[in-house]
């Protein structure tokens, strides 16, 4: 069987102006803008890959749920893969009707009725007139909106409304249904009616990409996921709750990542593990305090020695900026750790106090020196942490400064 | 399988035109909204549709025929003569600044589903055509309080509906375009319409321009299709020929232009809009 959804390489750049406030341009500010470019030349203009080098195969019948943080990606794949907006690298093969509901209710009129919206919302979703029209009873049945029909939708509670509109795009009937995070409303009952809804989908064996925070809902109506982070997938597998807990594993939780699936790592040395402990070798919580005494501990199976052999990690902040690099091979060469075939621990220092307060990730890198990544920065195993109190013992300086660095430095009078 | 599709950067041209047929109901649906909506919201929806022509026409009644003197055509009463120019009018601008908000004001559908953008401006020209159809049936009770009977080329209206719809869709379509990117080019609208107002025999009779500034002046395209609807409902001159060709191989290039810069910009739509 072909899958349904072929995707190679596939990437999306979005240029990020920093001139201007809006994303949009305006003319005034092009030609105001024209001596001074004509002058300079080179606009401070930025690329930021919402997705880069992504691929991946889905079979009919599949339920494949996306996991990652905000900003990792999910929305501009189903953006992608609905055809709102093109991929800038890369190529994707649909073999099937594709529907998608990244909005409830897109298109619905506050002034048009209940009935009139149903039809217009059915339009906008690719349905024709007369699938809406078998639907129709279906429709209102599921939405319970019989007694509102010929009411406009501006009059309806923001419960019936979120119920209309779900009933329309539950009646779909693609061979393909991409769904975002929208059954995170409407009350108990009615998000019970929906998950049903997906399943029966699921059961007739069409197709459902479906994006969620909702751990609980992937584990129940997926029998596939697959993770984002920034911008790239780093883990897919067909055991759910693999992909769930390594993501509540990266997200907020335990801050630890263990090996799961390394298939996708280079031959030379294997990845098992990358945690911050403390000096009795604990896993730290994810918040640390700025003082405390920890170390970042990097557990590989190396399968080969090379004399180039750097293994190590590269710190971030919350908004991605890199901070730093660590390698095993950063002080003089007699310092340097012996690395030998087989599982070894490796374990740094982490610097106390040079971090201001904030959020941060932490991924395992690895190259042979000046000629090759063997793990490439945003492709290998990463964690988060964040640092939070400890920041100095000067009563006065106990709460956050503005920088990315707060080191406490010593100071006297000459 | 029902088909295969596949979605790389700048490869779209063929299935476009496709999904456009497929999507058909779409941009009838798009249309009913409008007109629906324009005349649900309010009562003045429908009176507004009826007083702002009749106004305009009085004005101008006032300005050119009294004021101004300038004369009608044969024996057709003014007021007549500049309410079959206000239709066609009314037509084009209230069309080309329909179409030129049209994605912005739809930017929720153009951010969050696909279907072929085109649809969107297009739709937007029928509730015009509504404006226009209700405008029509106030100009045969005008033309029953004069006792005009109209010739038998009346039939013409259509094709010259149609025709002023395609001259204010092609600039539409451009305008629709850059107005996503360049937020401030919905200023330019009004502009156009002002100017246009005036360089357009609304208000006069063709019949006033010199000879030697004709073809200049003919040279605008709403000019033939006023003067066409003059022919054929007033029956007050010839059929105006050169200005109808031009009229309709501007509406040509303008439509085939205006689809050439919306499907370049097109992909770019979700992305800043």
């Amino acid at each position: 069987m072909k899958p349904i959804i072929s995707v190679e390489g596939l990437g999306k750049s979005y240029t990020i102006r920093h001139e201007g406030q809006t994303p949009y341009k305006s003319l005034r500010e092009e030609i105001f803008k024209l001596p001074q470019r004509l002058l300079r030349r080179k606009e401070s203009r930025e690329e930021f890959w919402a997705l880069k080098d992504v691929s991946f195969d889905v079979m009919p019948g599949d339920r494949v749920g996306i996991i990652g943080r905000n900003g990792a990606g999910k929305s501009t794949l189903l953006k992608l893969l609905s055809r709102i907006t093109e991929p800038t690298t890369g190529r994707i093969t649909l073999r099937g009707r594709v529907a998608s509901l990244l909005e409830v209710g897109t298109g619905f009129h506050p002034e048009l009725t209940g009935r009139e919206n149903i039809y217009l919302n059915g339009a906008i979703l690719g349905m024709t007139r007369a699938e809406v029209s078998r639907n129709f009873d279906a429709i209102v049945d599921f939405a319970d909106v019989e007694k509102f029909l010929d009411t406009p939708v501006k009059r309806y509670s923001s419960g019936m409304y979120v119920r209309l509109a779900f009933a329309v795009a539950a009646h779909l009937e693609p061979e393909l249904l991409v769904v975002d995070e929208v059954l995170a409303v409407g009350d108990a009952e009615f998000q019970r009616k929906c998950l049903g809804k997906m399943e029966d989908v699921g059961r007739d064996g069409r197709t459902v990409l479906f994006v969620s925070h909702n751990m609980a809902m992937i584990n129940y109506l997926c029998n596939h996921a697959m993770m984002l982070d920034a911008g790239r997938k780093v883990y897919q597998s067909s055991r759910v709750k693999d992909v769930v807990s390594a993501y509540l594993g990266v997200n907020d939780q335990g801050k630890v990542w263990e090996y799961i699936d390394s298939s996708k790592y280079s031959d030379c040395i294997t990845p098992m593990r990358l945690a911050i402990v403390d000096a009795s070798g604990r896993v730290v919580s994810g918040v640390l305090e700025n003082n405390i005494d920890a170390w970042i501990e990097i557990d590989v199976e190396v399968h080969e020695v090379d004399t180039g052999l750097t293994v190590g990690y590269a710190l971030f902040s919350e908004e991605g900026e890199t901070l730093y690099w660590s390698y095993q091979t950063d002080q003089g060469e007699e310092f340097w750790p012996r690395l030998s075939c087989g599982k070894i621990r490796l374990r740094s220092k982490f610097p106390q106090r040079l971090l201001n307060e904030g959020k941060y990730r932490i991924e395992l890198i690895a190259s042979i020196y000046y000629k090759r990544w063997l793990i490439a920065p945003g492709k290998g195993p990463m964690i988060f942490f964040e640092i939070k109190g400890g920041l100095s013992d000067s009563p006065m300086w106990q709460i956050r400064r503005p920088g990315v660095l707060a080191p406490v430095l010593p100071w006297k009078v000459l | 399988m029902s088909h295969e599709l596949v979605i790389e950067a700048g490869r779209a041209e063929r299935q476009y035109w496709k999904d456009l047929w497929r999507y058909r109901e779409l941009f009838l649906i798009l249309t009913w909204r409008d007109v629906a909506v324009q005349y649900k919201q309010t009562v003045v929806g429908i009176l507004w549709a009826v007083l702002r022509p009749l106004l305009t026409m009085a004005a101008f009644t006032f300005v050119f025929g009294k004021v101004a003197k300038l004369p009608s055509e044969g024996d057709v009463p003014y007021p007549l003569m500049v309410f079959v120019a206000m239709l066609p009018w009314q037509l084009f601008a209230t069309s080309l600044a329909a179409t030129a908000n049209s994605l912005v004001s739809n930017s929720n559908l153009v951010s969050k589903v696909y279907f072929p953008r085109i649809i969107v401006p297009a739709a937007t020209i029928g509730v015009a055509v509504v404006d226009f159809a209700i405008s029509f049936v106030l100009l045969a009770g005008m033309m029953l309080w004069y006792q005009f009977v109209p010739p038998l080329q009346v039939l013409a209206v259509i094709p010259l509906t149609l025709l002023a719809a395609i001259v204010a869709l092609g600039p539409g379509l451009i305008l629709c375009a850059l107005n996503v990117t360049y937020r401030d080019f919905r200023i330019i609208v009004p502009f156009i319409t002002q100017f246009g107002l005036y360089i357009s025999p609304v208000g006069f009779s063709s019949g006033i321009v010199p000879d030697k500034w004709r073809l200049l002046y003919e040279c605008n395209p709403v000019v033939g299709v006023i003067d066409g609807f003059r022919w054929a409902v007033l029956g007050s001159m010839d059929c105006p020929v050169r200005a109808l060709t031009i009229s309709f191989s501007c509406a040509i290039v303008f439509l085939l232009l205006g689809i050439g810069v919306f499907r370049k910009t097109e992909r770019t739509f979700a992305d800043v809009i």
